[in-house]
């Protein structure tokens, strides 16, 4: 009898051992990335979790004639209403600084927030209202129980009045906690409590666009240009060798290049999306082109023989069937090249997007910064609400990536169909 | 009747260094099937791809003499090499047809010439290129399915379709059937015979079997050199040389 066992030799115990071993250390290695992956989403998520809702504040506030004259609402003067509210809420606050506490119980935007609510409704004038004012950062993160009371006082953002104003508030159901639109819907500012989102992802899909419709179609005409119809010089070679060069360049030299040209020399207007996309388009080329060629270069040659043999002219063969064959391919280049470019500050921060940007940029002219760049200045920032309006960021940013790559792959998956 | 279609004198291609091609003289005749044989390597797929310049397309290929098609030389300065193509067609070792619908892969020639005016001209003139190419009955019904859902010899048939449908004067094969079993191959080598009467077939092939049952001439090659070309019935039975009489026997090859 043969035998096909185990035991028959050919050194298999060994091998099939060697086998069982490298299938566990691939099994654990996916695991560890995997882990890391959890634990850092984890932590990002559970840290902007905080930015989901916002803590408002009911206060009475008088609206009568004599504060706010009906034909000129605007003209008002609503810190002092506001003011003058809280101190008639709280009279146990006589102390210049005990009052100067007081008025920091309401965000700083507050008295606005009075103004744009009589605007949009003037019905609420001519007596005492109650309106909902968004609370200031530090109100809320000890609302929340973010603050640790059992601190000593002097240890603490908030004093023991404060806490027992807070208190009393809480009591009464002064206190609410809302969903915080602001967050989208408002720029950046000083205070956390109203800090938003959306100039800076304005500002990233702008320079975006700007960086797609430019390093797009000269890169997939670049490597088109190289693969498909220059012929193999001294010269070519040394185009090739400088563009892989220039994909491992680091991206703040594109940054200083675009300082001294394009803002320096052009005179083009500072902060903007346009020159942040032409910076990051100059970084996003080599990318494009090395793997737009790779793509050219994996469609069989056969079909670029068929139609040169058919009569087709050079140009036609590859735009006919060259180019559609590649395009997938050319695709995922061009998006693993505006990921990198979506993620990119440094550069940025050379041409002046790192400004303090309160509006949402209107145009591709207009000063704007991008999402990398305001998660860095947020992560600057001493306050300790900023920490979550980080880790929000850094969602919106991850969201911003998967919507473009879900878009590619769609397309791609499209494109591939035809086939 | 035995007046050259095509005629070659003093044919020499060098690959770079290497010379393939040495000093070759080959008249073939219209409407008639000549086939190329010899050894891998011998220069009969270089021949074939010098009468439409394809080899242009190798940086380092080198092309001396004079090739003339109905008496002009093809490669004179004057030859656009697009018109060459689309007068001499070929046909290629591996079914490659495009990654379109196999209507679009008949249609694709006839748009880029634009030799129909309309619509109808056109779908008319795909339909009688499937036809002639044996392939209409089977493909009548899915013409907007990809070409490449066929079968090899399918396929194969497709690429020939595809083809004459540009109106050739000349189509080249690069050994049509080396890729199909033995029943693609046999109506393959069918087809090629009907088009014998409206074409001038030039094919390249490894099969004596093969070059026997539908060729007219045969060219053997051998280390670059055409050794003897005569009728295929003479080359066959009578050879004059001993190094083609020992290839179609077997011992060398």
């Amino acid at each position: 009898m043969i035998d096909f066992s185990k035991s028959a030799g050919f050194n298999l115990i060994r091998r099939h051992r060697a086998e069982k071993r490298f299938q566990w250390a691939g099994r654990s290695a996916i695991f560890i990335s995997l882990t890391f992956l959890v634990v850092m989403v984890g932590s990002i998520l559970m840290d902007a979790a905080g930015t989901l809702r916002q803590t408002q504040i009911a206060v009475t506030v008088d609206l009568g004639p004599d504060a706010v004259d009906p034909d000129n609402i605007a003209g008002a003067r609503f810190g002092k209403i506001l003011k003058s509210a809280l101190r008639a809420q709280f009279p146990d606050a006589k102390k210049r600084k005990e009052k100067k506490k007081l008025y920091n119980l309401v965000s700083p935007e507050g008295s606005f927030e009075i103004k744009r609510q009589l605007i949009a409704n003037p019905d609420l004038l001519g007596g005492p209202q109650t309106l909902w004012l968004t609370a200031s950062d530090d109100l809320d993160l000890f609302y929340r129980g973010k603050s640790d009371a059992s601190l000593p006082e002097s240890q603490r953002r908030i004093s023991d009045l404060e806490v027992a104003w807070i208190d009393t508030l809480a009591q009464s159901g002064s206190l609410r906690r809302v969903l915080n639109w602001n967050f989208l819907t408002n720029g950046d500012s000083r205070e956390p409590e109203i800090a938003g989102i959306l100039s800076a992802l304005v500002g990233s899909l702008f320079s975006l666009a700007v960086c797609f419709a430019l390093s797009f179609p000269i890169g997939i005409g670049a490597a088109i240009y190289l693969e498909e119809f220059a012929k193999p010089s001294r010269m070519s070679d040394l185009i090739e060798v400088n563009i892989n060069n220039l994909a491992a360049v680091p991206s703040i030299i594109f940054g200083l290049l675009g300082l001294s040209i394009f803002l320096g020399y052009m005179g083009m207007p500072r902060s903007s999306p346009l020159v942040g996309g032409m910076v990051l388009a100059l970084m996003t080329l080599p990318t494009i082109i090395i793997s737009a060629r790779a793509a050219l270069r994996s469609v069989p040659p056969s079909f670029k023989q068929a139609a040169l043999a058919l009569g087709a002219s050079p140009v036609q063969a590859v735009f006919h069937h060259v180019l559609p064959a590649a395009m997938p391919g050319m695709l995922t280049g061009a998006i693993i090249g505006m990921a990198q470019a979506l993620g990119e500050t440094a550069p940025l921060l050379m041409i002046g997007m790192v400004a303090f940007v309160v509006d949402v940029p209107d145009s591709i002219l207009a000063p704007a910064t991008a999402l990398p760049v305001q998660i860095f200045l947020w992560a600057d920032s001493p306050e300790r609400a900023f920490t979550e309006k980080t880790a929000a960021a850094i969602i919106v940013l991850l969201i911003f990536l998967i919507a473009m790559n879900l878009i590619a792959i769609l397309l791609r998956r499209k494109l591939e169909q035809r086939f | 009747m035995d007046i050259p279609f095509i005629s070659a004198s003093g044919v020499n291609v060098h690959y770079g260094a290497k010379q393939a091609l040495f000093d070759i003289d080959l008249d073939i005749q219209a409407n008639k099937v000549t086939a190329l044989i010899g050894p891998s390597g011998c220069g009969k797929s270089t021949f074939l791809r010098a009468i439409n310049r394809m080899n242009d397309l190798i940086p380092s290929c080198q092309f001396d003499g004079s090739l003339k098609i109905g008496g002009q030389d093809i490669y004179a300065p004057s030859v656009d090499v697009v018109a060459l193509r689309a007068q001499v067609g070929m046909v290629f070792q591996k079914p490659n047809p495009f990654p379109k619908s196999i209507f679009e892969n008949v249609a694709y020639g006839l748009k880029i010439h634009r030799l129909t005016t309309s619509k109808q001209e056109l779908q008319d003139r795909v339909e009688w290129s499937l036809k002639s190419a044996g392939l209409w009955a089977e493909v009548a019904d899915r013409l907007n399915e990809p070409g490449n859902s066929l079968s090899g010899g399918q396929q194969q048939r497709l690429c020939i379709a595809r083809t004459i449908a540009v109106s050739p004067r000349i189509i080249l094969m690069d050994e049509p059937c080396s890729a199909l079993d033995p029943i693609a191959t046999a109506v393959v080598e069918e087809l090629i015979d009907g088009l014998r009467k409206d074409y001038t077939i030039v094919i390249v092939t490894h099969s004596m079997q093969q070059a026997a049952r539908i060729s007219q001439r045969t060219a053997f090659f051998h280390m670059g050199k055409l050794i003897e070309v005569g009728s295929t019935k003479s080359v066959f039975t009578n050879p004059q040389q001993e190094q083609t009489s020992n290839y179609i026997t077997g011992r060398i090859g």
